[in-house]
């Protein structure tokens, strides 16, 4: 009998232990199904950020036909609703003071002219900046509606003061789901992979059977496949989950193949189930062991990982950490899949970063991982 | 109020659920004896020590611990007895000075009487130089003893211990058997639980359980005669090779080895030492030594429990 | 195939600033049952961990079943087997899954399985329970189950680490049963207990105390070379009469048992001393004889004298 040597004998009784542990505790079961969902549908309707109505305020220095025509598209986008015309900057400003209204529309006096001429005319958007999520959505608002307004001359467009862009050109209609639920998909299940998998290993240590089994001849990559393969079978079925749910409770369109979400799965679920058996390999209780998975998945899969701030505003050290979370490139991924789908060779950067995650969070807990007490 | 028997019960039974821990025991305890309840771990032994500290209702039973009824007065029980439970209820974040400080005050002593049982406590356990130690930096041996003393700070004259001795070492246990023996000296009567066969020893009275049923009672030197058989102790140069020569000699009933020497059991010491002997020396393995030896209270207790599921298998057949 | 199962010399392990055990020499011939012996934190526990691959030492060599801890320490995992203290057995698994999945763990051959698994089942008196989960067994079941999981490989040596604490009489009949047979077969065994009227039951018996091997031999010649004797007394009053003693002597020289005293007497004047102090107390000896000490009066003989010398 020669030592260390990979035996699928042994991977296999692993794996088939592991099942039996998931099989035997409904419960877990039940929790590792429902938390995805649960997490899902409490997120998917807390952070929606479409707002029904937005109040604005409209100071028309041109007061042309062609300046009408543009503010009468406010209105009828549904979105908006002109709360008041004012004469003066001083108006616009209590106004927004006030609150009464989000948003305020100056057009300048030579709009018309300038369309006109074919030079770009150029409004001035007010926001009230104290609530930035609303502020947010509805400059973006603004901008699909002067969008369209420009798509309708020939020769000329209008172009808005605005320095805070939003992307909405892959979301014609307006809905910020579409883009936060493939989003928050990523990110949730970030979270719950490194949970699933966090127990597995400290459990083990409490219990003292893991005394037991470095006692024997198994080698440590049979430990930790035998441990995920089972909440691979899991993680690939919360993720499915997810989706069915994003397609037909938040109807969000797939747009991209399922083949390639499969395949972005599975290279993401290796990734983030190493990372729970890492810290679970680190921290030897269940308790800590599930604090530092939240810890290590739950701030950089929220705050990091581009799904709630854009990364192009983080100071640039952020950024550089962003490179590390691994949410950041299936946010990134899921949303292509979902919205534009490009063929993988586009997000062929993402890929890679996906799978060399996976494989050096894998080798660094293998390494981590002795066969030895402390 | 000095009752003959400190502890006295009937019928005592405990179930939860459909599983009956404590099946109808019924023993009787005099005051000023050290009583044992011997029994394997999970045979009932702490829901027994437990109903008759009031603090588990029996299903069904009756009896008095200290005089008063463990059915209705319960909690005047509490007031008269000593409870040291397994797990050395003890705070570990605490020093030894305040744990002891804490106990004082949870059973009421009299203030005029606190300084004298605090530095009896520490005197007894040996923990005078170490009050001011935390507690969860003390060895097994200690805190042990420590928790016996805190156990004892109202000075009771009944004193329940649970497994007291479970995971303390050979020498710590010696000691606290000591301190449980000053005790019954004194007056107090003792009642304690262990799953140390061994210890029966050091006890006057005995009650030995298994799977929540009493299976014999007496003092230790009585329940030894139990055994219809005797053990024979032989040594020889080959155990191995004589093991198996005795097992098919027809001489000897059971044998086995044990350590470097064998384990016989047989009808009668005297014939068997001449005739396994005998039987030996003629097949050139002759013995350095047969001595009969005592049957430890493991072997009454193995073949106590033998003996009863026996009955029981015969009971179901007829 | 060497004799020897295993050879220890000089091991030694540290945690921080204290050695767990040190200096620690000692040879297990094959075949035979070494019993280690000690109180909690002697070192017990850390010993067979560094002998069993899972621990590494600070200091010293050992070699077990022909291979080095340092070096070989897979190699040696494959040819032993090793109970913990807490027998890691998965609860949740029944007995059959538990035993097949240390079988596979070991890569035993299917065909070799099968026969040793009824033989394990039927030895620990297992069988009727084969499809119950081992968190529903007693104490003493899970113990057995747990030795079963350790011989399905066939290992050369099996170490146990505190295997029948807290464990029923009647199981722990059936594990010393186990053991023996084994025994038979040529394994060797080495064993850490915490009761000493079970290492009574092995062929040698080491003593180890503040991480030290202090004493070491057969049972029989422990107990002979305890220098003083252990007298017997029968008396009245034993409990008047211990009093009067331990006054005298200290306590840890006195002790009651079964309702006779006992007493470790260093030499034939004490033995008079004695009778003074009983007859001082008006207390009439009925009967006095020497007995032979049990391994427990060895150990806190040579217990107590450590400790007096560690303390001087």
């Amino acid at each position: 009998m020669k030592p260390r040597t990979f035996s699928w004998i042994r991977l296999w009784a692993l794996v088939k232990k592991e099942f039996i542990h998931i099989v035997r505790d409904p419960r877990s079961l039940a929790m590792a199904f429902l938390m995805p969902l649960i997490l899902l549908i409490l997120f998917g309707y807390a952070i929606t950020m479409d707002i029904k109505t937005l109040n604005l305020v409209v100071y028309d220095q041109d007061k042309s036909a062609a300046s009408r025509h543009y503010v009468e598209g406010f209105p009828a986008s549904s979105y908006f609703s002109v709360v008041a015309t004012v004469e003066n900057y001083a108006d616009v400003r209590a106004l927004l003071d006030q609150g009464r209204a989000h948003l305020a529309l100056v057009i300048p006096p030579h709009f018309a002219r300038d369309l006109e001429q074919g030079r770009s005319a150029r409004v001035q958007v007010l926001a009230d900046g104290s609530d930035a999520n609303t502020a947010t959505i509805a400059l973006g608002y603004a901008e699909a509606i002067t969008n369209r307004f420009s798509t309708t001359r020939l020769d000329s467009k209008v172009e808005l003061a605005v320095d805070n862009r939003l992307r909405v050109w892959y979301n014609p209609e307006l809905k910020s789901r579409w883009f936060i639920i493939p989003g928050l998909i990523a990110v949730i299940m970030t979270v719950i992979t490194a949970l699933l998998t966090s127990l597995t290993v400290s459990r083990e240590w409490e219990s003292g059977t893991m005394e037991q089994l470095i006692a024997t001849p198994v080698q440590p990559i049979e430990l930790f496949l035998g441990k995920m393969a089972p909440y691979f079978v899991i993680g690939v079925l919360d993720v499915l989950f997810s989706v069915a749910m994003g397609v037909w409770v938040f109807d969000v369109p797939l747009r991209g193949s399922f083949l390639f979400l499969l395949g972005v799965t599975a290279m993401f679920l290796v990734g983030g189930l190493s990372l729970g058996i890492m810290v679970s390999t680190i921290a030897k209780s269940q308790l800590v062991a599930s604090q530092l998975a939240m810890v290590v998945t739950f701030l950089p899969a929220f705050l990091l990982s581009g799904f709630l701030y854009s990364i192009d505003n983080m100071p640039r050290f952020l950024q550089a950490v962003t490179h590390v979370v691994q949410a950041r490139y299936f946010v990134e991924v899921l949303k292509n899949i979902f919205l534009k789908a490009s063929p993988p060779a586009f997000v062929a950067g993402d890929l890679i970063f996906l799978g060399l995650f996976a494989v050096a969070v894998f080798a660094v807990a293998l390494g981590k991982f002795r066969k030895k007490l402390a | 109020m000095s009752p003959e028997y400190a502890v006295e019960v009937h019928d005592l039974t405990r179930k939860f659920g459909d599983f009956v821990a404590v099946d109808r025991v019924s023993l009787s305890v005099e005051t000023g004896q050290v009583f044992g309840f011997l029994g394997p771990n999970g045979a009932g032994k702490s829901t027994t020590i437990r109903m008759l500290c009031g603090l588990l209702l029996p299903s069904s039973g009756a009896g008095r611990v200290a005089g008063f009824d463990i059915m209705t007065e319960s909690e005047t029980i509490k007031r008269h007895i000593g409870y040291m439970s397994q797990k050395f209820s003890l705070y570990d974040d605490l020093s030894v000075e305040e744990n002891i400080d804490f106990f004082t005050g949870i059973y009421n002593v009299p203030r005029i009487r606190r300084r004298e049982r605090k530095d009896w406590v520490l005197d007894m356990a040996g923990l005078a130089d170490k009050r001011d130690n935390l507690t969860r930096s003390l060895a097994g041996g200690w805190k042990q003893r420590l928790a016996l003393g805190c156990a004892v700070l109202h000075e009771p004259p009944i004193l329940f211990l649970d497994e007291p001795t479970s995971g303390v070492d050979p020498l710590s246990r010696r000691q606290f058997w000591d301190l449980i023996a000053q005790m019954a000296q004194r007056g107090t009567t003792v009642f304690v639980t262990t799953h140390y066969m061994e210890e029966a020893e050091y006890c006057d009275e005995l009650a030995l359980i298994s799977r929540g049923r009493m299976i014999a009672k007496g003092k230790p030197a009585e329940l030894k005669t139990v055994i219809p058989e005797d053990i024979l102790e032989i040594r020889v140069e080959h155990p191995f090779e004589v093991l198996e020569q005795l097992e098919n000699s027809g001489l000897v009933k059971e044998v086995a080895l044990f350590g470097d020497t064998l384990h016989a059991v047989v009808e009668d010491a005297g014939a068997a030492t001449t005739a396994v002997g005998d039987f030996l020396a003629g097949r050139g393995l002759a013995a350095t030594g047969i001595t009969q030896v005592r049957p430890s209270m493991e072997d009454v207790f193995v073949s106590l429990v033998e003996l009863e599921d026996r009955r029981s298998t015969e009971g179901a057949q007829t | 195939m060497s004799d020897i199962a295993l050879a220890v010399s000089g091991l030694g392990r540290a945690f921080g600033e204290m050695w767990a055990v040190r200096g620690l020499d000692l040879e297990v011939q094959r075949g035979e049952i070494f019993g280690l012996v000690g109180p909690d934190g002697a070192g017990k526990t850390t010993t067979m961990r560094m002998l069993t691959g899972i621990l590494a030492a600070s200091e010293g060599q050992a070699t077990v079943a022909g291979f080095s801890i340092h070096d070989d320490a897979e190699a040696i995992k494959a040819r032993i087997s090793y109970m913990s203290q807490r027998f890691g057995l998965y609860g949740d698994l029944t007995v059959e899954e538990n035993l097949r999945f240390y079988a596979d763990l070991y890569e035993v051959p299917r065909r070799d399985r099968e026969p040793l698994e009824e033989k394990l089942l039927g030895f620990s008196n297992l069988t009727p329970f084969r499809k119950r989960q081992a968190r529903n067994l007693s104490g003493g079941m899970k113990q057995k189950l747990g030795l079963a999981c350790a011989l399905i490989h066939k290992p050369e040596i099996l170490f146990l680490d505190e295997p029948t604490n807290g464990v029923d009489p009647v199981s722990r009949r059936d594990f010393w049963r186990i053991l023996y047979a084994m025994l038979k077969k040529g394994v060797t065994i080495f064993v850490s207990t915490a009761y000493l009227d079970e290492a009574e039951r092995c062929s040698r018996v080491g003593l180890m105390h503040r991480g030290r091997l202090i004493r070491c031999d057969t049972p029989q010649k422990l107990k002979e070379g305890l220098p003083g004797q252990l007298l017997e007394l029968e008396t009245g009053q034993p409990r008047d009469a211990r009093e009067a003693l331990a006054a005298q002597l200290g306590s840890s020289r006195v002790s009651l048992f079964g309702g006779m005293l006992h007493l470790y007497t260093e030499d034939a004047a004490e033995a008079e001393q004695i009778r003074a102090i009983l007859q001082q107390a008006g207390i009439a000896v009925l009967a006095e004889k020497i007995i032979t000490p049990t391994l427990e009066d060895v150990f806190i003989h040579w217990v107590t004298r450590d400790d007096a010398e560690a303390a001087a």
